[in-house]
C-alpha cells in the first residue's frame, strides 16, 4: 500500500490529532517550556555577571565577558532567550494581527529579528573570547 | 410566527470591559508586556557585547548611555521586566503541573510574583549601585 492511499484512509480526526489549530502540534508549546526552564538558571547567572561588571572599564569588562565560563553562559543565554522570544512574539502577533498578509510579514520579520539580534550578540561574545 | 420584530439590542458576548479587573488578570497582561519589552531589550544586550568587543571608544558610548537618566530608567525597567517575567514564568511552570490553580493559590502566586519582582529589582539595584561606588 502506497503512502498516498494511507493518507486517504485516515479519518479527519486522525489527520488533525495532535496538530491542533496551529497545524504544528505541541512543538511550540513544548519548546517554550524547555527554553523557559533553561532561561531560569541562565538569567540568574547573567544578572550576577552584569552586577559584577558594573562600573568596570572596557578592558576589565572585555576580559570577564570573554573568559570561557562567562562566554559560554552568555552564548547559552542568547540562544535560549532568542528561541523563547521568537515563539513568544509569534503568539502575540497571532493574537492581535488578523490580516493574513500582515501576520505573515510580521511573523517572518520576527524570525529575522530574533536570529539577527541573537547572532549579533553572539558575535560580540565570540570576538571577545577569541580576541579577533 | 407572523410578527417579526426587529432584533432587540442584546448584549454580545462579554468583552474585557465587562469584567472587574483582578490581580491575576493584570499579572497575565504584565507577563505579556514584560515579555515584549524584553524582546526589544535584547538589542541593549547585543549593543553591550558589541561595545565591549569594539574597544574603549565604543564601550564609552555604551557607558554614557547606561549612565544617563534615560539609560538608567530603561535599564531599571529591563531589570524589573526580566525578574518579573522570570517569576511569572515559574508561576506558569507550576500551573503546567496542574498545581496552584485554586482561587486562593492563584491570588497568592500573583501577589508573590509582583512583590517578589519589585523587591528583587530594588535589592539588585541597591547592591549594584553600592558595589560600583554609588551613582556617578
Amino acid at each position: 500500500m502506497s503512502e498516498t492511499s494511507l493518507k486517504h484512509i485516515q479519518t479527519p480526526l486522525g489527520r488533525v490529532r495532535g496538530h491542533g489549530a496551529a497545524h504544528s502540534g505541541t512543538g511550540h508549546f513544548w519548546r517554550q517550556r524547555l527554553t523557559a526552564v533553561a532561561n531560569i538558571p541562565l538569567t540568574i547567572a547573567v544578572v550576577i555577571i552584569m552586577v559584577m561588571l558594573l562600573g568596570r572599564n572596557q578592558a576589565a569588562a572585555a576580559q570577564i565577558l570573554g573568559s570561557p565560563l562567562v562566554a559560554i553562559i552568555m552564548l547559552l543565554f542568547i540562544t535560549s532567550i532568542c528561541a523563547h522570544m521568537r515563539i513568544g512574539m509569534q503568539v502575540i502577533i497571532e493574537d492581535y494581527v488578523h490580516d493574513e498578509i500582515a501576520k505573515f510579514i510580521l511573523i517572518m520579520g520576527n524570525t529575522f529579528f530574533t536570529i539577527a539580534v541573537g547572532l549579533a550578540a553572539a558575535y560580540g561574545i565570540f570576538k571577545l573570547s577569541f580576541g579577533v | 410566527m407572523a410578527e417579526t420584530k426587529a432584533p432587540a439590542a442584546r448584549p454580545l458576548s462579554p468583552h474585557l470591559q465587562i469584567y472587574r479587573l483582578t490581580l491575576t488578570m493584570m499579572m497575565s497582561i504584565a507577563h505579556r508586556i514584560t515579555g515584549a519589552g524584553l524582546y526589544f531589550g535584547t538589542l541593549l544586550l547585543a549593543w553591550w557585547f558589541l561595545a565591549a568587543a569594539s574597544g574603549p571608544t565604543g564601550y564609552a558610548k555604551f557607558e554614557w548611555f547606561a549612565g544617563s537618566i534615560i539609560g538608567r530608567l530603561i535599564l531599571f525597567g529591563y531589570t524589573w521586566a526580566l525578574i518579573h517575567h522570570m517569576l511569572g514564568g515559574v508561576r506558569h511552570l507550576i500551573w503546567d503541573t496542574g498545581r496552584g490553580l485554586g482561587p486562593g493559590e492563584r491570588e497568592w502566586l500573583a501577589a508573590a510574583n509582583l512583590v517578589g519582582s519589585i523587591a528583587m529589582t530594588i535589592l539588585l539595584w541597591v547592591v549594584g549601585l553600592l558595589t560600583m561606588g554609588g551613582p556617578r
